[in-house]
Order: structure tokens, then sequence, then C-alpha cells
């Protein structure tokens, strides 16, 4: 029997029309007897879940208190530097096996933070450069922007499990869901991105085109798109830089969404760091001074509110430093320190500014990618699911709606 | 298509179907009170999910922990059963008098036989085991407050007439938002095996919604040999809960309590409930979820008043001093 029809991973559009009625058909049960012939990718891929934590704590050792499989301590596997200073929580679960389920995701996502938060940037200061008769901060901040988005929008559709039907995304617009909304800012930060790059594009024609050709008409339009559409790309794109926040912390991943109210400020202070390398990197030094300021304000603010969602998140910070997500945030660290100070330096050393610019866009990237890590890691250890509930539960007593 | 927002729509208790829009004469709303007390362990359930869903079987192996074999809920798993083996009495010392719910229920469990447990014994008088068995069949909870349908960005996922969530498998395109919005881990996107239908879409429980829509019993209810699994409309199955537990303590089993039954938890309440003997955390349920939308307004503002920092730092970058 199937309930539905069958779908192929391509998917077909045209079976979007009546969906949800089910389709009873006769019985095909599956898999009679033989269920020893296993798909050998399904069991891997249910040990991916299992696994992690499996081996590294005790779970239920019928012995101890009641057999409620309380741990304490001794569990450090990976992650150098990790601070076990802290008496390890103790919890209760099922066998070590992880309560939530990490997002599906994989390096696109983080990959799509740092480049989302880039093209954000890059177009607030494209328009600030042109606001200000930057010309060459204007036309490699428009480039950017629209390389990054390309990028994204990739990443994105690539991350799907059916990445043929990416236009399902545009079916409903819908504020309950972070990514619905997202992609309503990326289409209209995209639209404007995208006009404004085809203005600095037409600029770049030969000269003679505006005045004869078949061109004529359309780049006699040129001065109506440049601007208007460079200011609202500008207007939009700091929704694009921190609603990728929202994104991550509209979920129950224990790293993510304890840490709802800095995130956004964090994500924010990486776009503003790393679109500021990028444009310390891509234009000449006499027009880059607003790109040098916003780069050191950018990583401080950064740093700072990277600190301050430590101190508010309790036990989930942990994996911000531990193993591979510590390693990274470390690194994002360094780098952002590097790069803040260079840019301080820089004044006009281009190999300075190149190098902070660097260090900046590259600090970024691991903040973005150590931030996701921090998550994915939190969701597979039960602790991290259990303890908080508990801390609050010991704390405040059930959550209970007053009405 | 209703757009009004009530005001317990991402949090409180509500009658989820309505607030979906479906008119006055919906059916009510439809669960599972999945009583584990007279869980036996058989698998029935998973099976005969497995049958009716047409959901792919990925894997054959122990867990190495416990009698488990199926290791958590899945895209490939809508009905797992939990397997616990704790060294703790059924009936808590000194609870009441054991009132013979083991002679009066004798679900031939398995006891452990005086000969293999001469130490046992040795240190006492009573041949009761000193250790129980916890089985537990878990499955999608239907929430009011489903974090998996809020942040859905195709629609795929909805509400059903019966205050359900199903997946639209022909609309979901695999994003995977739903996976970790779930506060239970249930909702999975479906890896394989190859050639497995609706591989790379997000798969769960229907509350078997096909058989619903034609008047019948959901397929695992409906294999449940001991009635653990009891199906009908959750307003009814709250009271039957509520009086199974009373039973229960009456019976001296204190540890006995139910879970997801309030409609103003973190979740409003779930359409699948359960009588668990022990903590939640204990069969792999967070202890006290809620659903993280609860918190989505405030996350939205946080969003703006950084997006505003952002378009405020790069304006004085570029007004504060030239160089």
């Amino acid at each position: 029997m199937t309930t539905g029809r069958e779908v192929g991973p391509e998917g077909d559009p045209s079976e979007d029309a009546h969906t949800h009625d089910q389709v009873n058909a006769t019985t095909d049960p599956l898999a009679g007897g033989g269920d020893n012939a296993v798909g050998r990718e399904g069991l891997q891929g249910v040990r991916s879940q299992t696994n992690a934590t499996v081996g590294t704590r005790g779970g239920r050792r019928g012995s101890g208190e009641g057999g409620s499989g309380r741990r304490r301590g001794g569990r450090r596997g990976g992650g150098r530097g990790d601070r076990s200073m802290v008496p390890e929580a103790e919890f209760t679960s099922y066998y070590g096996r992880p309560i939530v389920k990490p997002s599906p995701w994989e390096a696109d996502i983080p990959a799509y933070l740092f480049a989302g938060g880039l093209a954000a940037g890059s177009s607030i200061l494209a328009a600030g450069a042109d606001l200000t008769g930057r010309p060459t901060m204007r036309r490699s901040g428009r480039l950017v922007s629209i390389g990054a988005l390309g990028f994204s929008m990739v990443a994105l559709v690539h991350d799907l499990g059916t990445p043929s039907r990416f236009y399902n995304m545009l079916r409903v617009a819908k504020p309950t869901s972070p990514m619905s909304m997202g992609t309503w800012i990326l289409s209209a930060y995209g639209a404007f991105a995208g006009a404004a790059t085809a203005a600095e594009a037409a600029r770049m024609l030969p000269p003679r085109w505006r005045t004869r050709g078949p061109l004529r008409r359309p780049l006699a339009l040129l001065p109506y798109v440049d601007r208007p559409a460079g200011v609202l790309a500008a207007v939009v794109a700091p929704a694009v830089a921190s609603y990728t926040a929202v994104l991550l912390s509209d979920t129950a991943t224990p790293s993510w969404h304890s840490a709802y109210r800095e995130l956004p400020f964090v994500f924010v202070g990486s776009a503003a760091a790393a679109s500021s390398g990028m444009a310390m990197i891509t234009a000449p030094t006499s027009e880059a001074g607003p790109a040098r300021r916003l780069a050191v304000a950018g990583a401080a603010f950064e740093l700072v509110m990277e600190h301050r969602m430590e101190q508010t998140m309790g036990i989930t910070a942990e994996p911000l430093h531990q193993g591979q997500a510590g390693r990274l945030m470390r690194a994002a660290k360094a780098l952002t320190v590097a790069g803040a100070a260079g840019s301080l330096l820089a004044g006009r050393s281009r190999a300075l500014s190149v190098l902070s610019g660097a260090a900046l866009m590259a600090g970024s990237a691991c903040t973005r990618f150590g931030v996701f890590e921090a998550g994915q890691a939190s969701a597979k250890d039960p602790k991290y699911t259990v303890v908080p509930q508990r801390e609050r539960l010991e704390r405040e007593g059930p959550v209970r709606h007053p009405g | 298509m209703s757009w009004t927002i009530s005001e317990n729509s991402f949090w409180g208790p509500l009658d989820p179907a309505a607030d979906a829009g479906y008119p006055e004469d919906r059916p009510k709303r439809k669960g599972f009170f999945t009583d584990t007390s007279i869980c036996i362990g058989c698998k029935a359930c998973e099976v005969a999910c497995k049958e009716w869903n047409d959901v792919p079987s990925d894997h054959f192996d122990m867990t190495a922990t416990s009698y488990d074999n199926s290791h958590s809920l899945n895209s490939n798993q809508w009905r797992h059963v939990a397997f616990i083996e704790q060294p703790k009495r059924l009936v808590t010392e000194g609870g009441g008098q054991d009132t013979g719910l083991r002679g009066t229920v004798d679900l031939g469990m398995p006891t452990v036989p005086p000969t293999g447990a001469a130490e046992q014994l040795a240190n006492g008088a009573d041949d009761r085991p000193d250790f129980r068995w916890l089985m537990s069949s878990d499955v999608c909870k239907h929430c009011t407050h489903a974090a998996c349908l809020d942040v859905c960005p195709t629609g795929s996922l909805f509400r059903t007439e019966f205050g359900t969530v199903v997946v639209q498998d022909d609309i979901c395109n695999g994003c995977g938002y739903c996976v970790p919005a779930c506060p239970y881990g249930v909702i999975e996107r479906r890896k394989g095996p190859d050639g497995a239908k609706n591989v790379g879409i997000a798969q769960k429980c229907t509350l078997c919604y096909d058989r619903l829509d034609a008047g019948k019993t959901p397929a695992c209810a409906q294999a449940c040999p001991t009635q653990s699994i009891q199906y009908g409309d959750v307003e009814e199955l709250r009271e039957r809960a509520n009086k199974r537990v009373e039973q229960l303590h009456d019976a001296g089993i204190m540890d006995a309590r139910l879970y997801g039954n309030d409609p103003t938890d973190g979740v409003g309440g779930t359409g699948a409930f359960f009588l668990l003997l022990d903590e939640p955390e204990v069969y792999g349920f967070p202890p006290d979820p809620v659903v993280t939308t609860k918190d989505l307004p405030s996350m939205y503002k946080h969003a703006v008043a950084a997006a505003g920092t952002l378009l405020a730092g790069a304006a004085v970058a570029f007004l504060g001093g030239r160089r």
C-alpha cells in the first residue's frame, strides 16, 4: 500500500495539485521476512545519530541509584583545551542517545551564513560609497554582493533534500517560519542588489553604447536605477545579515536556541567585519576609510556580543569550546582580533589592508562555522537538552501557560 | 485559509484544528494515549506501522545496550519501542501493599528464575525480582503547538482536520528545517535506503491520516495486543489516562505519571501522550519541552534591533570623520 504518490528524488512539479489526499492502494508489505538484507546506508544513517554519544558515556549501567544511569564526570573525548574545571552536570538519558536531532544541514549552510553576511555588508558599503563619492568601493561592493548572493543561492538549493523543488519555498509567506521570511527577504534583496549590479555592469560598457546601438534606450534608464536600487538593497541588507540568527535560533537545537538574544548581534558584527575586510582588499586605501572604521567596530561588536552570548547560554555554551566548534571559535577570535588590530593600523598601507581584510573575512567564516558546529554537537548530546530543562524545572517549575 | 492569529497561536491551550481554520463541523481531535505500564515490548506497533505506511526497513542490529533494535524515532521508524532495564522494583518500597498487580495482570513478562538468582535469594526473603523492564512505544506527539509545522517554509507540513500534523510528500523540498525544530527529535529527512520512496523528504508518523479518513484506527493501535496504545478523541483519552494513573497509584505504583497530557505545558499538550513509570528522560523524552516558536516574537525583535545596529554602525562609519 502506498500513501501519497511515489515521488522520485527529482520530484515532479505537476504533482503539486491535490496535495494531501492520500491514496490507499493494495498492501505490498515491505521486506516481508527478509529484514536481514539490510540497506547498509540506513544502518550508517542511524549509527551516525547514536554513535556520537555511545561509548563516551556510561549511560545506564545496572548499578548505582535505581539504575537511573546518572553520570558525572569522566567524559572528555575530543577537543583539547576544554574547560573541565566545572564539575560535569548530572543527568539521565536513554542510554546516552540524543533526544533532539541535529539539523541535516551540511557545510552549505554555515558557508551561506558567511556569504549572506558578506553580501549584505557589501551592499551597505556600496551604497555608502555611492553616496559619498567612492566609485571604486561602490563598484567592488556591488560586484562582491552579487557574487556572494549567487553563491548563497547555490548553497541553499544544494542543501535541500530535493533541490529540484526549491521553488516550493515561494508557495507561502509564513511569518512563523524564519526560513520562509528569509526566502522573501533574500528575494527582495536579490532584486535590488541585482538591479544595482546590473547598473554597475552597464557603467563598464563602452561609453559609445549609450548613444548608439540597440542598448541605447535601456541604458538611458541607468540613472533612474543605479542609486535607488543600491540604496534599497542597503536598506534590506541588514535583514539578510540578521535573520540568519533567527533561522538557527528558532529550533530545539540547544546551543542555537539559548543564544537567540545575542546571536543576531554576533552575526551582524560578523557581517560588518567580513564585508569591510573585503572592501579593504578590493577598494583603494584612499577610499576605504569607512570600511576600516566599520571593520574595527564590527569586529569589536562581534567579540563583545559573542562573549555576552556565552554568559547567558549556561551549560549550552560548552560546545562552543569543545572539539571542532571549539577550534573554529578560537580561530575566529584570534583572526578577528588580528584583523581589527591590523585595520586600526593599516591606514594607507595596502599590504596591511589586504592582510587585515583577509583575516577579518576568515574570522567571520570561522564564527559562522563554529556556531553551526556547536549547535550540531549540542543536539547530538542529550546532556544539553536534559540539563537546561532540569535546571529550569528546579528553578521555576514546569513551563505552564498562565491562562 | 485563515490569517487570524489568536492569542494562543504561539503557545497556550488551543484547539489546533480550529486555529488552523477548520469549520465547526470538523471531527474531534484525535490522538494516542500510550500506557507504557502495560507495554510488553512486542513491537507489533513498529511492524504494523511499517507495513501500512510502507516505511522502509533500514537496519537490523541491536544497540548493545538493551533489547532495543530499532534505535530511535526517525524517518524510517515512526514507532519506536524503547527498552529499559533498571535495578528497581515495579512497586515502590513501602508505597502501599503489593496489591497483586503482578498477579492479576500477568502478561507473561519474563521473571528472574530462582535458580539464576541465588545471591538475591540469599540476600533477602523476597522472591520478587529487584529489577524491572520498562518498555514504551514512542511516536510523533502531534503537538498542539508543533514547531515542525511552524517552521516549515513550504507549507508541506500541515494541520489536518483531526488536529494532527502531517507531511505532504509532494510539497516538501527537503529543506530539513523541521528536523532541528522538533523538541522530541521525531521528524527526519529520509536518507535512504536506495530506491525507497521519499528519499530527501521529511518523514514522520501521520497518525495514519489515510485510515482516519476512512474511520479506521491507526495501524499501531490496531495491532497493539495489550491496548498499551489507545487511539481516540484526545479529550476522552486524557480522562482515561487520569483514571489509569489513579488506579496505579492506588496499587502502590507511585512512579506512574502522565507526560504530554497537560494543555498548558510547553507545547500546548500533545495529541499523543504517555503514561510513564519513570522520569521522561529515562525513556529518551525531553523532561520539560517548550516549542521553540514560543520565543519567536522575541527573536524577531532582537534580529530587527541587530539589523538597525548594523545600518546605524555603517552610517556612522561613513559620516564619522573622513580619511
